[in-house]
């Protein structure tokens, strides 16, 4: 895939200023998406994944969160930084649109769906009143809500966990953004839903052909859905690559980890999972030298001093570990980590 | 499974909520299964099917609307205070929500030594090794003794909710949904805490999740509730080897893998629509609606019967 970029970020950095001191939330990371790509940004809680979106879509708190002065979020040719707000509102929902986990919280509770959606119509597409619900119809079918005629004459309450997430999506794609943020759409809804959410999702966007930042937990759901995979740990970017050297050629001892501590449906009951001991860094005076450092099982002493250089395993598949330093020594390491893990499949 | 001893029995549970004047809420409807000493019993289903009501009535926690629970032989549901006070000793319970469930204002000390102190275990010096062995038991720090639950970690407070369940020595632990709320390598830390107690202790669990993968490492037999019924009951590697419940299949079908080349072969069974409402539910089977198979004989209940060995369904089309 050769596609463009449409979002292209920079050494982009977010601190909070808090009670205890600056929380260092994003460390300087680089990020791109390309069109009609799916990229998936996985990690523990904490590491980042929500205050990126945000960055993006500049709905970080001020004056708490403050970004790097020299920091670009590219879209379209221009830096969304430089933004006024005014501007920045003409983008977002139109250009650019965000789900949440929670869409009880993005939902007016006031409000019946079909007007909600209808109002995002009339903002950012100048539709009239009568277009605007004709399409709101539309979307609704879209999304697969049955009976949509009475659904949107409904207010968000009557609508169950999945039901309200598909119409957050039906809001999300009203105007045909050029890219869709879903911050763990899927999280709270059951197993069955979920297929049916993130079928949905993959549909409207190969019909759309738009870019999807998808950030979630659930590795199953990337390896089902992403095109590409970037992994983060304490605000730093570890690894990145597309979703089969993620998931067979992982590199970075964290991704390594993360992968082998899940049970797979043919993992034996009598194996330990594999189990990674201790819990992130504190991103207030985080570590100067690797953040993993402190819980890997193949640390050196440079690890803990000096901030790991960039690897690149391929043209799409970048690192950053010590141990792929010319004079790192590898004896020792796991042959699964040195040759790659298999699939599964038959 | 080494010994197989009948811990727990659970026959034709019932556990109704009246929620209108004349609304039925069946959260849990005659459900039947047993639990061996020492060993997990994994129950899952989809959100609102029952699984957390099973576990409370089970424990007591709940009177039963029918049905009964005998623990080693002995009614639960008909137990004089005393007899109650020496079931709690020996069932516990441990909650999804570790945030919720600890008692904000005690320190870790208190909330472990509570039970201690209960029951009359220990005392004085005693009592206080013993919380130091608790708290070492479970990855804690002796250091943590005097701290407050809100100054630790999702996975941490997990750790306090066991040491607190391990605390009165119980041969039983409900675990609903320990895991859900934490990150991937502290769910495996919380897994491995787990299985590590079980083979020293000989403890039995109730394992409750939404999580098929973990549900089917940890267990050693899974029950697959639908809508407040058991659909489904056997061994973990037998039912994902050869599920015959149309739910269990489209459930398995449905979980993604973490396996990419996996997924892209995969054959999803689509289920439409979403879980119908546990009140005043139509008589016949709780998944008919959805199911592609359903036929007219499926508006009469279909019991769960054995169709192969240890190995329980409960539909007509199954043969
Ligand atoms: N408004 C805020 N004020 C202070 N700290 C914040 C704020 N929002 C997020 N953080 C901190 O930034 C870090 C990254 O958070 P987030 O991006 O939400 O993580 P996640 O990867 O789980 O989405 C966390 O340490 C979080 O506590
Ligand atoms: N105390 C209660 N009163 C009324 N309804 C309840 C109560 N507890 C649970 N329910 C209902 O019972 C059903 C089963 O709930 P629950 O056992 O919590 O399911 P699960 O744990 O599988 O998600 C749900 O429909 C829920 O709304
Ligand atoms: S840089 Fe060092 S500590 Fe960090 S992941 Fe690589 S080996 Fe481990
Ligand atoms: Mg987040
Ligand atoms: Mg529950």
């Amino acid at each position: 895939m050769s596609a463009q970029r449409i979002i292209d970020i920079k050494n982009l950095t977010v601190s909070f200023n808090t009670y205890t001191g600056t929380l260092q939330a994003v460390r300087g990371i680089d990020l791109h998406l390309k069109q009609g790509e799916v990229l998936a940004i996985v990690g523990e809680s904490g590491c980042g994944k929500t205050v990126t979106a945000k960055a993006v879509m500049r709905l970080l708190p001020t004056p708490q969160a403050v970004i790097g002065n020299d920091s670009e979020i590219t879209f379209a040719g221009k830096n969304l930084l430089s933004f006024t707000e005014s501007e920045m509102a003409k983008i977002r929902g139109k250009e650019i649109s965000m789900i949440f986990q929670d869409p009880m919280t993005s939902l007016n509770p006031t409000m019946k769906i079909g007007e909600q959606i209808a109002e995002s119509l009339i903002i950012h597409q100048n539709q009239s009143r009568q277009q605007a619900n004709s399409q709101a119809l539309a979307m609704l079918e879209l999304v697969k809500i049955p009976n949509a005629r009475r659904r949107l004459k409904q207010y968000p309450f009557e609508f169950s966990g999945g039901m309200r997430q598909r119409v957050m999506i039906a809001i999300a794609l009203a105007c045909n953004p050029k890219v869709l943020i879903a911050d763990e759409p899927t999280t709270a809804l059951d197993v069955t839903i979920q297929v049916q959410i993130m079928n949905l999702i993959k549909d409207l966007q190969q019909k759309l052909n738009q870019g999807i930042i998808l950030i979630t937990h659930d590795l199953g759901v990337v390896a089902s859905v992403a095109d590409r995979v970037v992994v983060m740990y304490a605000g730093k970017i570890v690894e990145e690559g597309t979703v089969d050297e993620i998931f067979y050629q992982p590199k970075h001892p964290y991704t390594f980890a993360l992968l082998k501590s899940i049970p797979k449906l043919n993992t034996n009951n009598q194996e330990k999972l594999y189990s990674l001991a201790g819990t992130p860094p504190e991103l207030i005076n985080p570590p100067l030298g690797c953040p993993f450092a402190a819980r890997c099982e193949f640390g050196m002493k440079v690890c803990r001093v000096k901030y790991p250089v960039i690897v690149n395993f391929t043209d799409s598949h970048q690192g950053y570990c010590w141990l792929y330093h010319e004079k790192a020594d590898r004896t020792g390491l796991p042959v699964q980590f040195l040759q790659g893990v298999e699939s599964s499949a038959q | 499974m080494p010994n197989k001893e009948v811990l727990l029995q659970v026959k034709n549970l019932k556990k109704y909520f009246k929620v209108g004047r004349k609304e039925i809420l069946k959260a849990v409807d005659d459900v039947s299964f047993d639990i061996y000493r020492g060993e997990t019993l994994g129950l899952v289903g989809e959100s609102g099917c029952g699984k957390t009501t099973c576990g409370k009535t089970v424990l007591g926690l709940y009177d039963a609307t029918g049905g009964e629970v005998l623990f080693d032989g002995t009614n639960i549901h008909q137990l004089n205070t005393r007899e109650k006070k020496e079931f709690t000793k020996r069932a516990q319970i441990i909650f999804q929500d570790p945030y919720s469930s600890l008692n904000q204002r005690m320190t870790v000390g208190d909330i472990i030594g509570e039970g201690i102190d209960i029951h009359r275990l220990y005392r004085g010096q005693e009592r206080q090794d013993k919380i130091y062995e608790l708290l070492d038991t479970v990855g804690l720090n002796p250091g943590h003794i005097f701290r407050f639950p809100h100054e630790f970690s999702g996975g941490q407070r997990q750790r306090i909710g066991i040491a607190r369940a391990l605390a009165v020595e119980p041969d039983f632990i409900v675990c609903d949904e320990p895991i859900s709320a934490l990150d991937v390598s502290v769910q495996a830390q919380i897994v491995n805490l787990l299985t590590e107690l079980q083979e020293t202790k000989g403890l039995a669990y109730l394992f409750i999740a939404h999580d098929l993968s973990m549900i089917k490492y940890i267990s050693d037999r899974v029950g697959v509730m639908y809508l407040g019924t058991l659909v489904e009951f056997t061994r973990s590697d037998q039912l994902y080897k050869k599920p015959l419940h149309p739910y269990t299949k489209a459930l398995l079908s449905a979980i993604p893998i973490p396996d990419p080349i996996v997924e892209r072969r995969k054959e999803t069974i689509p289920i439409e629509g979403e879980i119908a409402s546990p009140i005043n539910p139509e008589p016949g089977c709780r998944f008919a609606s959805r199911c592609e198979l359903a036929q007219e004989i499926c508006r009469n209940k279909p019991p769960l019967r054995e169709v192969a060995d240890q190995h329980l369904v409960a539909c007509h089309m199954v043969r």
